[in-house]
């Protein structure tokens, strides 16, 4: 079944800005979908809209089989997280995730049971009698999940929660989420700008940009069969390296330099090619490239190299020599080759 | 040592509010504040010290001789009668009459203001109504008129309202706050929107927010506004003695003037029983200040987030 159907959803806001411009996307019970896309494109808007805090300007939003364009936050049965948690400062943590349940009228017993219950999930029951402010990030980070948690959500709506925390920190945070949400079996949408959070924790990837949807679909389709230059280069890290290039006959035309290419499509192309879909070719059967600069990341290098007029990145494992002379054939398989329309920036396919 | 930090530190005050610019003048500055210090502390406290010793004297020697230094010896007489003695037209107002009154007033002026000025600043920061903005600074326009420039209308107001000669009328004209609305809508500001929203998903309507997170949030700030409004509120004189013409209403402020004019005729003023009850009107605002100096600071510097 489907937990939230978003269906043709607008928003302008009062000064005339157009945040979201007409997104339809739904969300399958116990599925983790994460928005993801640049600062300013309309993620957190969406989200905020699912929540209640903003008003919908056109579309329907559906939760749980029902309209609740017009509900009131607290009558949607949703949960969120917030970036920067929003804790309540003058109430201890067990306060803090009563305080919904409180508000609801539910028995005492009921709310104990279910904060101890939450706490326990989350490992945070010693805290159970602190403020907030004496807490660490991580452990408001919890307590922030477990104010979600206790209400027993149809969907839980995660704004950024982990973006204030450390690296080493969000990693483990990341992984806990997604366990947690898996134990749950709760659905939930997951907002980042971060392409490795919503690779590794989406069931789903809903790829926004300029407030319209660029494209939907799992972490790997959307790696494999990116549908705009937009979603190949902000998808995968480092981003996948953009070419103009030329498709003629059976060969493939880059800077003057020819390679044998079977696609059935003609003309001039925008190609799209990962960096670690690349390798340094012994023989000269490949891409003529000077290095320019090398940049080691311990595990894998990074190589940059001018190809003609244009810039191009390899990644490759550091162990490989590099051509001490600086002059390098690039190989890689046709396969790995992604055609794109120079003016729509459409995936071609043909 | 001495000298080349005295030139430095002693040309002007401005030059203190740059970062020191090494140690060794640090010395200075300090030898500097605190000559200024002790010439402030001397030139406040001296006239309290004068009118205290002066208290424990004879009203007479006073008469003839000015104020005095040294110990009276009438200390303890003095301060029963003014504590204790039935004066007035009626004979009914003593010292621990107007001392209540004078808590009533400066209570109920103190916890009006932080209950207007909170109501209003939670309407404009978090309503949104027409003209908020321009209503915030038509509030903000009223510390042009202090209570001396409107008291006509005002009276008028409250004399029509037949509240004079009660506790209301005495309070309520006064409790309007600019400053108040302005300090507690810049905390409100200061508040992060998202509790506001959390607050929306855990099911808190506009009060409950109020009264559930907004009130303990500024519980400092509360603090703070009290203790200056109390005492703003205990040294009212102005608007008491318009107000309050029935003697059990008057408080103490008006009382130390009341000690000097009802003995006005063939006697001499009791001076000293003047000065006694301005020492003890100053007595509880000068308490709470000392008792709540650190709320009072902390409620100004700093706030829990
Ligand atoms: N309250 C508002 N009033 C007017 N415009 C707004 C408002 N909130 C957001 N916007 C605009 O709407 C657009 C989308 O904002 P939104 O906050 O949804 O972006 P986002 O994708 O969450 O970005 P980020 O990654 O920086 O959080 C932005 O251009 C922003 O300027
Ligand atoms: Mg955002």
């Amino acid at each position: 079944m489907t937990t939230l159907r978003i269906k043709n959803v607008k928003k302008v806001y009062p000064n005339g800005a157009e945040a979201v411009k007409g997104v339809s996307v739904d969300v399958e019970d116990g599925e983790l979908v994460v928005f993801v896309g640049p600062s300013g494109c309309g993620k957190s808007t969406l989200l905020r809209m699912v929540a209640g805090l903003e008003s919908v300007t056109e579309g329907e939003i559906e939760l749980a089989g029902r309209v609740v364009n017009d509900l009131e936050p607290a009558d949607r049965n949703i949960a969120m997280v917030f970036q920067n948690y929003a804790l309540y400062p003058h109430m201890s943590v067990r306060k803090n995730l009563a305080y919904g349940l409180r508000n609801r009228k539910t028995p005492q017993n009921e709310i104990d049971a279910r904060v101890n219950e939450a706490a326990d999930l989350l490992q945070i029951a010693e805290f159970l009698d602190r403020k907030p402010s004496q807490l660490s990030g991580g452990q408001r980070q919890r307590v922030a999940m477990g104010r979600a948690i206790v209400r027993h959500p149809a969907i839980f709506l995660f704004d950024e929660p982990l973006s204030n925390l450390d690296a080493k920190l969000r990693n483990q945070m990341r992984l806990e989420i997604k366990k947690l949400q898996r134990r749950l079996e709760t659905a939930a949408i997951y907002v980042t700008h971060d392409q490795v959070e919503a690779m590794t924790l989406a069931d789903r990837i809903v790829v926004l940009n300029g407030g319209q949807i660029e494209q939907v679909g799992t972490p790997a389709e959307i790696y494999a069969n990116p549908a705009t230059t937009f979603v190949a280069s902000f998808i995968g890290a480092p981003p996948m390296n953009m070419l103009e290039a030329n498709v003629t006959g059976d060969a493939l035309e880059i800077e003057g330099q020819s390679l044998p290419f079977p696609r059935s499509h003609r003309g001039p192309v925008r190609m799209g090619l990962r960096p670690e879909r690349m390798q340094i070719n012994g023989s000269d059967a490949g891409l003529n490239a000077e290095i320019t600069v090398l940049e080691d990341l311990g595990a894998t290098r990074l190589i940059h190299a001018r190809l003609g007029n244009q810039e191009v990145v390899l990644s490759q494992d550091a162990d490989l020599p590099v051509p001490s002379d600086g002059k390098i054939s690039i190989a890689f398989r046709p396969d790995d080759v992604h055609l794109f329309d120079r003016d729509s920036g459409r995936r071609i396919d043909a | 040592m001495a000298t080349t930090e005295l030139d430095q530190t002693g040309t002007t005050t401005a030059a203190r509010a740059k970062p020191a610019p090494s140690r060794k003048s640090f010395g200075g500055v300090r030898i500097y504040d605190h000559v200024v210090l002790w010439l402030g502390v001397f030139l406040m406290m001296g006239p309290l010290v004068v009118a205290f010793t002066t208290s424990s004297f004879d009203h007479v020697l006073i008469h003839r001789q000015g104020m005095q230094f040294g110990w009276g010896g009438q200390f303890a007489e003095t301060y029963s009668t003014v504590l204790n003695q039935q004066g007035g037209f009626t004979g009914e107002v003593t010292g621990w009459l107007m001392t209540k009154n004078s808590f009533i007033l400066g209570i109920g002026f103190a916890v009006g203001k932080i209950v207007i000025s909170m109501l209003a600043a939670y309407a404009i920061v978090y309503f949104r109504f027409p003209f908020a903005t321009a209503a915030f600074w038509i509030i903000f326009l009223t510390l042009l008129l202090p209570l001396e420039v409107r008291i006509l209308p005002s009276y008028e107001v409250v004399q029509q309202l037949g509240l004079v000669n009660t506790y209301t009328g005495l309070i309520v004209p006064l409790i309007a706050s600019a400053t108040g609305t302005f300090f507690f809508r810049q905390f409100f500001k200061s508040i992060p929107n998202e509790l506001l929203e959390a607050a929306r998903i855990d099911g808190a309507n506009a009060w409950r927010f109020l009264i559930d997170i907004l009130v303990p949030l500024s519980k400092t700030m509360m603090a703070a506004i009290f203790i200056i409004m109390f005492v703003v509120g205990w040294n009212q004189y102005l608007w008491p003695t318009l107000m309050t013409t029935d003697e059990t209403y008057f408080t103490l402020v008006r009382g130390i003037k009341q000690v000097m004019q009802s003995m006005i005729g063939a006697d001499i003023p009791k001076y000293n029983e003047a000065l006694a009850m301005a020492m003890l009107a100053m007595v509880p605002p000068v308490a709470i200040i000392l008792i709540f100096q650190r709320m009072f600071i902390k409620g100004l510097v700093e706030q829990e987030k």
